[in-house]
């Protein structure tokens, strides 16, 4: 529908000059514009404003705030946060030290093969969770096996489409291969040209990539529960059972929090590229 | 080395940040460089094809040719950036084939903007001394010296964001400096440029080049910035070298009907091969370089906007059809009756006789001509092609 709706106004907009142009077109391009606004707003808020409402009511109906109060007193909450915030990190480092250096790698010797790797980097949204697993399992340090640090190993797999796409949208925004070489004929070494040139010109696609992995990590529940590991996700469907308000509460309060992060995100990104625009127009 | 030049923003350079920055390159000294039958290869081209050059310490020496004949591959492979498939690179006499490009010292200027966008300009020119292990204080005097020299030195805590192009390259050119290369490498540093600012760039580039003694290469494909700049000019096809020599002898006598046509305005004209010479425009002419096609066959030959002339004729072959001013000088296009257009450069008082419309017939001054190769000549670049048939 949505692509049905921005045709239109595309349509619209390449109005020829015969037909009621200039303010109408304008005034019927805002309208579509709120139009798709609206139902896309509608869409994503209802179901944050249900659960918000569930969270803050209690079984009586009346509005309290005592599920999210009692978040911090759940048992198991803690040790399932820190868990996952552990999981998180992890993750998140395993995932740059073997995506950074690999996305440069490709793009700077081999940029023929980068149709090929975006292909492979999206098999882990086709695979199967339990296959993945199974890999995962089989191939393993024994020392592994038995650690919860073993679903990192499967939530870098699992983050790996989003995090190279991030990388590699950041590296198609620089002059890598200039870049490189003007380090290199200057006397810089790799791990100088990856540490002060590479690095610190994709920061927006490092946090980007880490917050993605971030929120995965955070929401990810069917590897945690096959594995047998209460993780966030998987405390809050245990608790589910329980109380449901406060299941639905944490859930909302994860999603916030992965929100902010992503809005923070964007609004770097955005004053950046208003501060790159304005010096422009003043040079 | 006092010598004041304007830049872009009106900045005059080369003052006591010049001289600061050349006690600090007191003992700098370009290096001899040869390359050796070298031989580079992708796919089913020829990037390099048995290109052979040696380049005196301290001169400026301009690769130009048309794009894919191998100038920038050449660069590169001087550079380390690329390896060639065989033949070697010496730096005074020595074989650095196995040298990493960042063990090269070799200062470089690429043709896109590659001032690292993290780092302020001053950060940028010291970059490179950093790599060496310079202490922190020492590093932000030489880089602040170097910013002084090409007039920059207000413009050291902006990022390159915050800097014009021509700001950019002349931080860039300052950041190749830095690291006292004995070879600096320009490739193609000014394309991006407008034309104003590249001239005024080119002019500060040779100077500093001049007074800092650096063995420098210079790729482009403009001919107007290699004739004006280099010592040497190398022109290259095909990855083969056509002729190395000084821009006037290149101008006056190339080598090869393509370096003819490359270099400078060149006519293309009909004629025919006679016993002695070559009937062109109606008058026999010797053939430069001995060459003796069949008597009766049709050639085309290369003729010089300076070795034509005209005449007023109302019985005459050929038309005005447009003047340019250039100066003490005036092109003045010629329609000849056979559909062909000539260009004629005659003085402008002479030239002032004539208007668009008036019947004129164009001779040769030359004594001597050079055949033209049967193939499409090449579209020169910087300068206004040579002769050229109606639309």
């Amino acid at each position: 529908m949505v692509v049905a709706v921005a045709t239109t106004i595309a349509a619209e907009a390449k109005a020829p000059s015969g037909r009621p142009s200039g303010r109408l077109s304008l005034s019927r391009l805002r309208w579509w514009r709120g139009v798709v606004l609206v139902l896309t707003g509608i869409f994503f808020l209802l179901p944050l404003y249900a659960a918000l409402r569930f969270a803050l009511e209690n079984n009586l109906g009346h509005l309290t705030s005592a599920a999210f109060s009692a978040i911090p007193h759940m048992t198991g909450f803690l040790s399932a946060l820190y868990l996952s915030l552990r999981l998180a990190a992890v993750t998140m480092v395993i995932t740059l030290v073997l995506m950074v250096p690999t996305t440069i790698y490709v793009h700077l010797k081999y940029p023929r093969l980068l149709v090929a790797f975006d292909a492979i980097t999206l098999l882990p949204i086709g695979i199967p969770p339990i296959v993945l697993i199974i890999g995962v399992l089989q191939s393993a340090p024994f020392v592994l096996k038995s650690s919860p640090y073993l679903l990192s190993l499967e939530y870098v797999i699992l983050a790996m489409p989003f995090a190279y796409r991030s990388l590699d949208a950041g590296l198609r925004a620089i002059d890598l291969k200039t870049l490189v070489e003007a380090s290199r004929s200057l006397g810089g070494r790799w791990i100088s040209t990856m540490w002060r040139v590479i690095v610190p010109n994709l920061r927006t696609a490092l946090a980007s990539a880490t917050i993605l992995s971030l929120a995965l990590v955070l929401g990810e529940f069917t590897m945690a529960s096959l594995d047998l590991y209460t993780t966030l996700p998987v405390w809050v469907v245990n608790t589910d059972a329980v109380t449901a308000h406060v299941s639905v509460a944490v859930s909302f309060l994860s999603l916030v929090l992965t929100w902010f992060l992503l809005l923070a995100l964007s609004a770097i990104d955005r004053r950046q590229f208003r501060k790159v625009r304005v010096v422009d127009e003043e040079t | 080395m006092g010598a004041m030049a304007q830049i872009g923003d009106g900045t005059a350079v080369q003052g006591d940040g010049a001289d600061t920055a050349s006690r600090d390159h007191r003992g700098l000294e370009g290096a001899a460089v040869q390359l050796v039958d070298l031989h580079r290869r992708f796919g089913q081209t020829k990037a390099l094809d048995g290109m052979s050059l040696t380049i005196r310490p301290g001169e400026f020496v301009s690769l130009l040719g048309p794009s894919g004949c191998g100038k920038t591959t050449a660069l590169r492979v001087l550079a380390g950036f690329d390896a060639p498939d065989s033949g070697r690179v010496l730096v005074d006499g020595r074989d650095i084939g196995g040298v990493a490009a960042q063990k090269r010292d070799m200062g470089m200027v690429f043709q896109s903007y590659s001032l690292f966008p993290n780092m302020n300009a001053l950060d940028n020119v010291a970059f490179g001394l950093r790599m060496r292990g310079v202490n922190g204080g020492e590093r932000r005097r030489r880089a602040g010296s170097l910013l002084e020299m090409v007039g920059l030195s207000s413009h050291a805590r902006k990022y390159p964001h915050q800097l014009s192009g021509g700001q950019q390259q002349r931080v860039a050119l300052a950041r190749a400096l830095a690291i006292e290369p004995r070879v600096l490498l320009l490739d193609e540093p000014l394309s991006a440029l407008d034309a104003k600012v590249r001239v005024q760039l080119r002019e500060q580039i040779r100077a500093l080049q001049t007074r800092l003694q650096i063995t420098t290469v210079f790729v482009t494909h403009d001919q107007e910035e290699a004739l004006s700049m280099a010592d040497r000019v190398c022109v290259m096809r095909n990855g083969r070298i056509e002729q190395v020599d000084v821009p006037s002898v290149l101008y006056a006598n190339p080598a090869t009907a393509f370096v003819a046509q490359f270099v400078g305005t060149m006519n293309r004209v009909p004629g025919r091969a006679s016993v002695s010479g070559v009937v062109v425009l109606g008058r026999e002419v010797a053939v430069r370089g001995g060459a003796s096609p069949v008597p009766g066959a049709d050639v085309a030959v290369l003729v010089r906007p300076e070795e034509l002339t005209f005449t007023k004729d109302s019985e005459g072959r050929g038309i005005v059809m447009a003047k340019t001013f250039l100066g003490a000088v005036t092109r003045v296009a010629v329609l000849l009756d056979g559909g062909l257009t000539v260009h004629v450069d005659r003085s402008s008082t002479e030239a002032a006789s004539v208007d668009p419309g008036a019947a004129v017939s164009v001779e040769v001054l030359a004594p001597e001509v050079m055949l033209a190769e049967p193939e499409a000549a090449p579209e020169p670049a910087g300068v206004a092609g040579g002769a050229s048939p109606p639309a």
